[in-house]
């Protein structure tokens, strides 16, 4: 609804002050330029994962081996998997939690409110490996007293990943649904009460709704952070967790060949699937339910 | 016959603000009800709670004799329009007016006929697959009082409903909310700051400042019989001629002249009698009436609003105001006359804080 208005505003003042002349020229070179500071490097890359030769900076004419090297390999395939399944437990559980704390702070009044919200804030802030590291002491240590005490079995590997992935991607998700939240009048909730609807039902027929975009938002945040990640993956990973960015960077360590191109361009582009998809889905709901556009 | 709604001795606090002060209040079967007040005066929270959105601290609320205080508002049979309406924007019209059935259970094809027969009950024929963001606010106000009254509760709970209207919409509202009830038979309770929409909507109206109730009775009978000075003040305008209880039947003003006023009160209490603005009279100086009370001043100006004038008559203890209605032949007092201002005492109330 904001982004709406705000549109509108920008475009009725644009008309007023519509740069012209030599302004004009200027800022259109500095849209190009920042266009070519973000997308050179990405068109290079994905430039050279066609090269066939094993140097990374030369070209040695088209070919389609690095793609056939990533698909054949597999360790590359194993990398990918454990991403995935990574992503995917992460994100779900995350989004889960992650809106409920959302609900909690926006709609609920409690004790130690302001630490919580506070608190909840400090993955985001604090640098990744300080909390790799935190990571890392804390299952060293959790870990060696479950299996003490319960008799479990857990070791390093995709729990304690997926497990560092939940605890920062709450965070994220929690922030995008707040947002939301926020923008949506309790009176609604209060509207479904008063029309016999249960707790739940209000839930379910209003609050979820009208916070999905978010949820969504979210969730695609926290699969794109989780897919990316590197630094706390590898404090906290153990054998035969190797998840793919982790594994490109590994490759580097034994020298650089296009192989890490063509790897990279395959994130890349789901990467960019995710966030096309994003777009996509704030565009389809805009719509269906475009705010303004009674008055 | 059992009340619609039975308040006795409601209080609720927020933390250390008391929001809704002790009151009592019975609001009869099939009655228009208007809860007036400021802004902040405890009326929106008194319907809240008769709604179930808010609990009280202390006290007894029955609906048609079945105590409800701590009942969710999923279980009370009474349905609420709220300010700016609160609308699902993700359901169209339909879906919004049928949402209650839906939640109550109501099969399918009963849910679509009732909440079809609602709209066409508040004129929004051919508008039930728009969504409220399609619709204008008028249009808006009349689904979110079809979404409430599909239910048929046994009270309709309005929360300043007109207040986000225009003025010539509003007045066309104000009509039609009161036609729909009388049809319906149903109890309205309705929260307004607006005055003027209590006293032409209203059956009985309860006027509350500060979390108290301080009257509660027809608008005929609070318009002519404040109890108290806020209430005077309040409802229409009116000036208030400070001054003391002198016997039942006289008020020594503070300029020293003594006019008649009733009251019930002890020699010596500071009271303020109440003239309302259209009932005192403007003459020359030297025009005196029996059985008139009068004061002299100077016209200190005139404001012309088409259908009637406006006076400010100063006089060294205060300035009042008058109004005169703009009939043929009606004299024009300019700013600077000395006139007397002059009343029937029995147009005037006694009033004290």
């Amino acid at each position: 609804m904001s982004k709406l208005l705000d549109k509108t505003a920008s475009r009725t003042a644009g008309s007023a002050v519509e740069p012209h002349g030599w302004t004009k020229g200027v800022l259109l070179a500095n849209g190009w330029l920042v266009y070519a500071f973000f997308y050179a490097p990405i068109l290079l890359l994905v430039i050279f994962s066609f090269s066939d030769s094993r140097n990374v900076g030369v070209w040695g004419g088209f070919t389609l081996d690095w793609y056939e090297g990533f698909v054949d390999s597999r360790q590359t395939q194993a990398a990918l998997w454990n991403s995935v399944k990574i992503a995917t437990v992460s994100t779900v559980v995350s989004v889960v939690l992650g809106t409920m704390s959302a609900l909690a702070l926006e709609r609920f009044k409690f004790r130690g409110k302001q630490v919580f919200d506070a608190l909840l804030y400090l993955p985001i802030i604090i640098p990744d490996v300080t909390m790799a590291v935190m990571m890392l002491l804390f299952f060293a240590e959790f870990f060696d007293v479950l299996n003490a005490v319960f008799g479990t079995e857990l070791r390093k590997g995709f729990s304690s990943i997926a497990l560092s992935h939940i605890a920062f991607s709450i965070s994220f998700v929690s922030v995008v649904v707040r947002a939301r939240l926020a923008g949506m009048s309790s009176h609604l909730e209060e509207a479904a009460l008063d029309l016999y609807a249960t707790r739940w039902q209000a839930f379910r027929f209003v609050t979820f709704p009208q916070i999905l975009p978010g949820i969504l938002g979210g969730a695609l945040l926290a699969m794109t952070i989780s897919l990316d990640d590197v630094v706390i993956t590898q404090f906290v990973t153990g054998p035969g967790w190797t998840t793919l960015p982790v594994y490109v960077f590994g490759l580097i360590r034994r020298g650089v060949t296009p192989l890490i191109n063509a790897v990279s361009v395959v994130m890349l582009m789901a990467s960019m699937t995710l966030v096309a998809l994003s777009l996509l889905v704030e565009r389809v709901r805009n719509v269906g339910t475009n705010q303004r556009r009674g008055f | 016959m059992t009340s619609a709604v039975e308040i006795a001795g409601i209080t609720k606090r927020f933390g250390d603000v008391v929001a809704v002060d002790n009151i009592d209040l019975t609001i009869a079967d099939g009655e228009f009800f208007a809860l007036l007040g400021p802004s902040g005066c405890g009326k929106t929270t008194t319907l809240r709670m008769i709604a179930g959105l808010e609990f009280p601290t202390q006290g007894s609320l029955k609906i048609f004799g079945d105590e409800v205080g701590t009942l969710p508002p999923n279980k009370r049979p009474v349905n609420t329009v709220f300010q700016n309406y609160a609308l699902f924007p993700h359901l169209n019209a339909l879906d919004n007016v049928a949402f209650g059935l839906k939640m109550q259970g109501v099969d399918k094809s009963t849910a679509r006929r009732r909440a079809l027969e609602t709209i066409d009950l508040v004129q929004l024929t051919g508008m039930d697959a728009r969504k409220p963001s399609e619709l204008s606010g008028g249009q808006q106000q009349r689904v979110a009082l079809a979404r409430a009254l599909v239910n048929q509760p046994k009270v309709l709970l309005l929360d300043e409903p007109l207040g986000a209207l225009d003025l010539k919409l509003r007045q066309e509202m104000q009509g039609e909310l009161k036609n729909l009830q009388q049809n319906l038979g149903v109890s309205f309770v309705f929260v307004t700051h607006d005055q003027e929409e209590a006293l032409t909507m209203s059956d009985r109206m309860a006027v509350m400042n500060d979390g108290k109730l301080l009257q509660v009775g027809t608008p005929e009978e609070i318009y002519e019989h404040p109890s108290n000075r806020f209430v005077a003040d309040f409802i229409g305008q009116t000036n208030l001629l400070e001054g003391r209880v002198l016997d039942s039947e006289t008020v020594c003003l503070a300029n020293g002249e003594h006019v008649t006023g009733i009251s019930d009160l002890p020699r010596g209490s500071e009271v303020a009698v109440s003239l309302r603005p259209e009932r005192a009279h403007l003459g020359p100086l030297d025009e005196i009436h029996s059985r008139q009370a009068a004061v002299d001043g100077v016209v200190e100006s005139v404001t012309y609003l088409g259908n009637a004038r406006v006076y400010h008559v100063r006089f060294d203890w205060m300035v009042i105001e008058v109004r005169e209605e703009n009939r043929p032949g009606s004299t024009l007092h300019e700013p600077g006359t000395s006139v007397s201002v002059s009343w029937d005492p029995s147009a005037v109330s006694v009033v004290a804080d």
